[in-house]
C-alpha cells in the first residue's frame, strides 16, 4: 500500500484530508523506476478548484499515455496545511506517488488567472525549490508555465525556466524527447534551455533582455542568446476531433466545483467581443465532430460514474451541431438519471425548449450577458446582443413559465458615460415590465431580475489592450450610480443589483498588462503574507498596497496611463496569429462605435487564417 | 427488490468522510452497471441508505448499505463488477438480498458494533493489559460526553457489551445506532483514565470489525451481523 506523505495526525488535523491523499478513481499509478520523466502538474489553487479544470485532465491523460512519463497532480495546500508544512519542513509532494516534487524532472504550472500568482510562489516555496529561475541548478526540476496568463508571462518571468505559449496538446512530447536526450548527455541546464528555446512556442525568459525608457515604457526587447527566437509563435491544435481527450478523467472523492463529465465541443469563439481575451487567443474557432463527442459522452460517463454531463465552449450556441448533440444527450441519458447541464446558451425557442426538458423551470433562471447597458456601448465592445433580442428571449421564457433572469454587465468599459451606466437599470426594468405585461392570472407571482456587474480589465491581445482603467474609488462610484438608478425604477422591487469589490480589479489590471518589474511586487506581497488572493476571506489589500510601496512600483503607470499605439507592449514578442494591425483597427472601430461581423458572417481579416484551420477554412475544403 | 452490500474501508480511505463515501458509491453503482432504483422528480436520487456512519480516521471490515434494485441480478457477479471499479482501500465483501420491509433497513436495525482499538506510539505503560482486565469490574464507568450543546457525565458501562484485551489492542462490542450509541474513542478514553494516564497525549487507531442487528429483545439481546439478518 502507498505510504502517505503526511502523518495520520496531520491528516486528522487539517480540513478535508482527501485533498492530499490521491488514490482517486482513474488517477494513474506507475512504477517510478520504470519511467524516465517525472512530471508534476500543478494547479496553483486549492484541490476542489484545480480538480475542476479541464486543461489538466487533458494533459494528465496525454502525458500518461507515454510509458516513459509519469505525470502526477499537485494543488496548493490550503492555509492550514501550508502552516504545518512550513513548521515541520515537509516538502510539497505529488498526489499519486506522494513523493516530493523537488526530485521531479518537471514542475509544470498552469496559470489560469492573475490572482493565483502568489500561490505559484507558495508551491515552489513549499516544494523547497528556489523561487528564482536563476537560483535553480541541474539538481532542480525544470519549472514550466502554461495557460492563458502566459500570453503575458512577463510578471512571472523571473520565476520560470520556460513558458509554453499555446495549447498543451502540441509540443510537450517534443520537449520530453529533447529532455531525455539532454539528461543522457550530461550537458548543462543552460544547454537544455537553449534546446528548448528552439522548439516552436517555447519561451525561455532568461534569454531576453528588456531595456526601458526613462518614462518606464519598454525601449527594447531583444534575445541575448542565439538560440532564442525573436518572436514566439502560439501553438495550437488544428484537428480538434482527432486530438487528445481523456476517456477516463480523474474522479475526486470530495465534491469539486465541476463534479461532472465535461465535453469540450469547440475551442475558440467566432464573436469577436472586443474585451474578450479568450475570443482572440483561441482563434480560429475549431469544432469537434459530433459523432466523436457522442462516443466520448458514453465512455466518460461510464468510466467516471458521474451523474451529470456538461458542455464546454466559449459560446455553445455557435456550435454547428448543437441541436443534434443536445437532442442526443437528452434522449440517451435522461432516463438514466443523468443531469444535462447546459452552459449559457443564447436564449431562443430551441434553447428554451431544451432547458424546459432538462431542468425545473421554477428553480432555474435565464442568463443573459449584455455586458453593457446601452446599445451604443454594446457596439463599442462589439457585443452582438440587442435589447430586442433580450426582450424577445425573456418574453418567450416568461411565457414558458420562467420568472428569474440573471444579467451580467461590466462597468468601466472604454468610452462609458453616466447614461451607459444608468442604461443597465433601464434594461433590467424593461425586462421586468415585459414580465408584468403577462396577465396576472397567467403568470407565476413576481419576477426577479438580478443584475451583476464586474469591472472591466483590459487584457493583452484584445483591441482594448491600449485602454485605460480607473481608480478603485471611481469604480465604486460607477456601481453606486447604477445602484441608485435601479432604486428609481418602476419595478425596483423586482430588481436586484450586485457589484464586485474593486480592490482585486486594480491588482488584476496591473498583472494582466504588467512588465517584468511587476514581479518584484508579487514577490514582496508573498513575503508579506499574501496567498489565496482570489479567495475573499484571504485577500488582504493592505499587504498588496504595502508591497507596491516597498518596491516603488506605481499602479497608475500600469492602469491609468494612456498607452500609445506605437508603444512596445510587454507581450509584443508573442504572435497569436491575430495581428496587431487588426487589434488597432478594432480599437478604432470601438471608438467609432462600429460593429464588426462575426467570423462566420464575414471574415474580418484578423490574421488567424494563417493557421489554415477551423472557421477560416469552413466550406472551403 | 432490495439488497444489502457489505464493504471494507482501510488504508488512506479512512480519511474519506461518510458523505463522500456515499458519493463514491453512487458513482461506483453507475460504473459497475448496477440496476439501482431512483426516486422520481426533477432531481432523482439513488435509493441507497447507509447503516451507520463511520468516523473519519476509522477503518472497518464491516460497513453496510442497502439499495433498491429495479430488476433481479446475479449478486455474485455484481460484487465482482463492483470490485473492478473500486479504489485501493475499499473492497466489496458481499451482497445479499434483504426483506422489502421498511422496518428492516440498515439504518434502523443497527444495535451494536465490534471494534478493535489500539493505542499508538506505545502510549500505554508496559503491562497495561493486566490492569485493563479490571476495567469492566468497576461498578460504573463515568466519562464526560461532549455534544455540540453541552457536556454531561454519563455511565457508559451499560453500553459496553464485551470488553477484552487482545495482544496490544482492546476488543470491544458496544451499543451502536440511533437508540444508543457509544464511540470506541470514549471507551479508550475511559480506559486511559482508569490506567491513570493523561488522555490528551494519547492517540488511538480504531478499527470496526462488524455491525450487528438485535434479533432478540431489549432485555435479552441477540446480535446478528447485518449480512446474516434474513
Amino acid at each position: 500500500m502507498r505510504k502517505l506523505a503526511l502523518s495520520d495526525e496531520i491528516l486528522m488535523k487539517v480540513d478535508k484530508p482527501a485533498r492530499y491523499i490521491g488514490n482517486e478513481v482513474n488517477s494513474v499509478m506507475k512504477n517510478k523506476d520504470e519511467v524516465d520523466i517525472r512530471f508534476a502538474f500543478v494547479f496553483p489553487d486549492v484541490y476542489e478548484i484545480g480538480m475542476s479544470h479541464l486543461g489538466i485532465q487533458i494533459l494528465y491523460d496525454m502525458l500518461n499515455r507515454r510509458e516513459d512519463i509519469w505525470c502526477e497532480r499537485v494543488y496548493s495546500p490550503w492555509t492550514d496545511l501550508d502552516k504545518i508544512m512550513r513548521e515541520e519542513q515537509i516538502p510539497l509532494f505529488a498526489l499519486e506517488s506522494q513523493d516530493p516534487i523537488k526530485d521531479f524532472d518537471f514542475i509544470g504550472i498552469t496559470i489560469q488567472y492573475e490572482m493565483c500568482y502568489t500561490n505559484i510562489l507558495q508551491v515552489l516555496d513549499l516544494a523547497q525549490v528556489p523561487l528564482f529561475a536563476k537560483d535553480r541548478t541541474e539538481e532542480h526540476p525544470i519549472v514550466i508555465g502554461g495557460g492563458p496568463c502566459t500570453y503575458n508571462p512577463e510578471p512571472l518571468a523571473d520565476f520560470f525556466d520556460i513558458f509554453y505559449i499555446g495549447e498543451g496538446e502540441t509540443v510537450y512530447f517534443e520537449l520530453m524527447d529533447r529532455y531525455k536526450e539532454w539528461k543522457a548527455s550530461g550537458k548543462t541546464k543552460k544547454e537544455f534551455l537553449e534546446m528548448a528555446a528552439g522548439i516552436p512556442g517555447l519561451y525561455v525568459p532568461a534569454f531576453y533582455d528588456v531595456t526601458y525608457h526613462e518614462d518606464g515604457t519598454i525601449a527594447s526587447f531583444e534575445p541575448n542568446n542565439e538560440h532564442a527566437k525573436k518572436v514566439i509563435e502560439k501553438q495550437m491544435v488544428l484537428d480538434m476531433t482527432n486530438t487528445y481527450y481523456p476517456e477516463k478523467p480523474v474522479v475526486p472523492f470530495i465534491k469539486a466545483t465541476q463534479d461532472r463529465v465535461v465535453l469540450e465541443i469547440q475551442r475558440g469563439c467566432i464573436r469577436g467581443c472586443r474585451f474578450c481575451q479568450a475570443g482572440m487567443l483561441y482563434r480560429p474557432t475549431r469544432e469537434k465532430d459530433v459523432e466523436v463527442l457522442k462516443d466520448y459522452a458514453y465512455k466518460m460517463l461510464k468510466s467516471t460514474g458521474h451523474e451529470e454531463i456538461s458542455l464546454s465552449s466559449l459560446s455553445s450556441s455557435d456550435y454547428s451541431e448543437l441541436e443534434e448533440l443536445v437532442t442526443f444527450l437528452i434522449e440517451e441519458f435522461k432516463d438514466k438519471a443523468i443531469n444535462i447541464s447546459l452552459p449559457s446558451l443564447r436564449i431562443d425557442a430551441f434553447s428554451l425548449d431544451v432547458m424546459s426538458k432538462v431542468q425545473d423551470i421554477r428553480k432555474s433562471s435565464l442568463t443573459f450577458a449584455p455586458e453593457a447597458g446601452s446599445q451604443r456601448l454594446r457596439n463599442v465592445i462589439n457585443k452582438g446582443l440587442t435589447e430586442e433580442m433580450i426582450l424577445e428571449g425573456a418574453g418567450q421564457a416568461f411565457e414558458g413559465g420562467w420568472t428569474r433572469v440573471k444579467l451580467y454587465f461590466m462597468l468601466g468599459l472604454p468610452t462609458e458615460t453616466e447614461e451607459d451606466m444608468k442604461a443597465i437599470a433601464h434594461l433590467a426594468d424593461k425586462i421586468a415590465r415585459r414580465y408584468y405585461e403577462i396577465p396576472k392570472d397567467q403568470r407565476n407571482g413576481k419576477c426577479q431580475i438580478v443584475a451583476s456587474s464586474s469591472f472591466f480589465i483590459p487584457k493583452p491581445f484584445t483591441p482594448f489592450q491600449w485602454a485605460t482603467m480607473l481608480n478603485k474609488e471611481d469604480y465604486i462610484e460607477r456601481a453606486k450610480i447604477v445602484n441608485h438608478e435601479m432604486k428609481a425604477q418602476l419595478n425596483h422591487k423586482s430588481l436586484k443589483y450586485n457589484w464586485h469589490e474593486a480592490d482585486i480589479t486594480v491588482l488584476e489590471g496591473v498583472f494582466a498588462r504588467g512588465d517584468r518589474n511587476t514581479g518584484k511586487v508579487l514577490l514582496e506581497a508573498y513575503r508579506l503574507g499574501a496567498l489565496y488572493d482570489s479567495w475573499g476571506e484571504h485577500f488582504n489589500n493592505e499587504i498588496w498596497m504595502q508591497a507596491f510601496e516597498n518596491t516603488g512600483v506605481d499602479i497608475a503607470f500600469y492602469n491609468l496611463r494612456q498607452r500609445d499605439l506605437e508603444e512596445i507592449l510587454p507581450w509584443d514578442f508573442i504572435n497569436i496569429g491575430v495581428s496587431k494591425k487588426f487589434l488597432q483597427r478594432e480599437w478604432q472601430n470601438a471608438l467609432d462605435e462600429k460593429v464588426t461581423p462575426n467570423c462566420r458572417a464575414k471574415c474580418a481579416g484578423c490574421g488567424a487564417a494563417i493557421y489554415g484551420g477551423g472557421v477560416c477554412i469552413e466550406g472551403k475544403n | 427488490m432490495k439488497a444489502r452490500i457489505k464493504f471494507r474501508k482501510y488504508g488512506c480511505m479512512k480519511f474519506i468522510g461518510h458523505l463522500d463515501v456515499m458519493r463514491f458509491f453512487q458513482k461506483a453503482m453507475r460504473r459497475a452497471d448496477i440496476p439501482i432504483a431512483f426516486t422520481g422528480g426533477f432531481s432523482p436520487h439513488m435509493i441507497m441508505s447507509f447503516a451507520n456512519p463511520l468516523g473519519v480516521g476509522v477503518t472497518s471490515d464491516g460497513e453496510y448499505f442497502d439499495i433498491e434494485l429495479v430488476e433481479e441480478i446475479d449478486m455474485k457477479a455484481a460484487v465482482e463488477r463492483m470490485n473492478q471499479v473500486m479504489v485501493e482501500g475499499i473492497d466489496v465483501v458481499n451482497m445479499v438480498p434483504i426483506s422489502d420491509d421498511k422496518k428492516q433497513t440498515g439504518m434502523s436495525i443497527v444495535a451494536a458494533a465490534d471494534y478493535l482499538s489500539t493505542v499508538k506510539y506505545n502510549g500505554f505503560p508496559e503491562g497495561w493489559q493486566d490492569k485493563a482486565k479490571d476495567f469492566m469490574n468497576q461498578p460504573e464507568i463515568h466519562i464526560v460526553k461532549k455534544t455540540k450543546k453541552s457536556e454531561k457525565e454519563v455511565d457508559i458501562k451499560p453500553m459496553i457489551y464485551k470488553f477484552e484485551v487482545r495482544g496490544d489492542s482492546v476488543y470491544m462490542q458496544v451499543a451502536t445506532g440511533s437508540v444508543e450509541n457509544l464511540k470506541p474513542e470514549l471507551v479508550m478514553q475511559a480506559l486511559g483514565q482508569f490506567l491513570g494516564l493523561d488522555n490528551e497525549s494519547l492517540s488511538f487507531a480504531h478499527h470496526r470489525l462488524e455491525v450487528y442487528a438485535n434479533v432478540g429483545s431489549d432485555e435479552e439481546k441477540q446480535f446478528v451481523s447485518l449480512d446474516q439478518v434474513s
